[in-house]
């Protein structure tokens, strides 16, 4: 495990998800999510578990994202708080 | 309110932070999961199922149950989804048209073109723009997107990989068809029935696997007692009972993310989608 690739994974982490929580318009919310899902699963990769990545990869990253993506086309795309 | 959320949030917060301390560090050999069954696993897996992969020989078959429970939720989500979003009613409002060979748009307020008609082609009520490009580099792609799809699932058991990741890379492949053209297309290459059989049948494969073990005299799911109807001697056995059911999460894990997809994004009318 390379310390310095950790540490920055880590804190990108961190941004996508206190940016997923703050941004206003839900589409660049669920895209800010598959980046954090995305980020997720490169730190499983570094930590050796390599089946739980590869989920993370395709369920987290992937199809949520569609799912998301979908469901602000059929409902609305601002936050009201 | 505000700050009250806040300072209950920090006081949690802090008190996880704390309760960490007391864990084993990473991948230390003597905390508690890695003494108990875990030297148990990785060390007789390979004799006793000859699958590389510990990983799918524990989810598929030391744990089996679990993993057909999972199938099950699953399963449940995607009836969850078709109960709550479908609809049965017609979209009555306007339908838009695209004449094919010269690209001009018709918007009829009343009735319909048929289906059959091969001059002009049904499009989405919200515009949806005409792309060359994109439909067709999508449609050359799904295959072989299906293609790493099954790699991924049969092979589970040399690699990182199974039934769940290799059904949602198969799902995906059709949700790819579905965004990049539209919806009926898709519907059109595996139709709506087609799906909720198919939801039904990966988990039927996965608990029948584990009913023939039990007609054939052994445990639920105890995957040894195939070899006396493959030929085969029972640890192959029990890798071939662990592809068996890996199809069965496959199938399932498919259905269900392209009948979600399709009733999230068409409103539950599953005409026009995303």
């Amino acid at each position: 495990m390379i310390w310095e690739l950790d540490l920055a994974i880590l804190i990108l982490v961190i941004v996508a998800a206190i940016g997923a929580l703050q941004v206003k318009d839900l589409l660049g919310c669920a895209i800010l999510f598959g980046a954090y899902s995305f980020l997720m699963c490169l730190l499983w990769a570094i930590m050796g578990a390599v089946d739980v990545s590869f989920t993370e990869a395709s369920v987290g990253a992937g199809v949520s994202t569609v799912f998301f993506v979908a469901a602000v086309f059929r409902t609305t795309r601002r936050t009201k708080d | 309110m505000k700050a009250i959320g806040l300072i209950i949030v920090v006081l949690v917060g802090a008190l996880l932070f704390y309760s960490t301390q007391d864990f084993p560090i990473w991948g230390d050999p003597n905390s508690p999961a890695s003494t108990h069954i875990a030297t148990y696993h990785l060390e007789k897996a390979y004799e006793e199922t000859s699958v590389p992969n510990v990983v799918t020989a524990v989810l598929a078959d030391y744990r089996g149950f679990d993993t057909m429970f999972e199938t099950g939720v699953i399963f449940c989500a995607g009836l969850g989804c078709f109960v709550l979003l479908r609809l049965f009613r017609k979209r009555d409002d306007d339908s838009y048209y695209r004449h094919v060979s010269t690209g001009i748009t018709l918007h009829i307020k009343r009735g319909r073109i048929p289906d059959a008609s091969s001059e002009f082609e049904r499009i989405d009520t919200l515009w949806t723009p005409y792309d060359l490009i994109v439909k067709n580099v999508c449609r050359i792609l799904a295959p072989f997107v299906q293609l790493f799809a099954l790699y991924v699932i049969a092979h589970g058991h040399y690699s990182p990989g199974g039934g769940f990741q290799g059904g949602v890379i198969l799902g995906a492949s059709v949700i790819l068809i579905a965004i990049s053209h539209d919806m009926r297309t898709a519907l059109g290459r595996i139709g709506e029935k087609t799906i909720h059989i198919l939801m039904a049948v990966g988990v039927l494969i996965y608990s029948g696997v584990g009913a023939l073990c039990m007609l054939l005299g052994t445990n639920f799911l105890d995957y040894a007692s195939l070899s006396k109807i493959l030929f085969t001697n029972e640890i192959q056995a029990r890798s071939l009972g662990i592809l068996f059911v890996e199809v069965g999460v496959g199938i399932t894990v498919m259905a269900v993310m392209i009948s979600i997809y399709n009733n999230l994004s068409s409103d539950g009318r599953q005409d026009e989608g995303l």
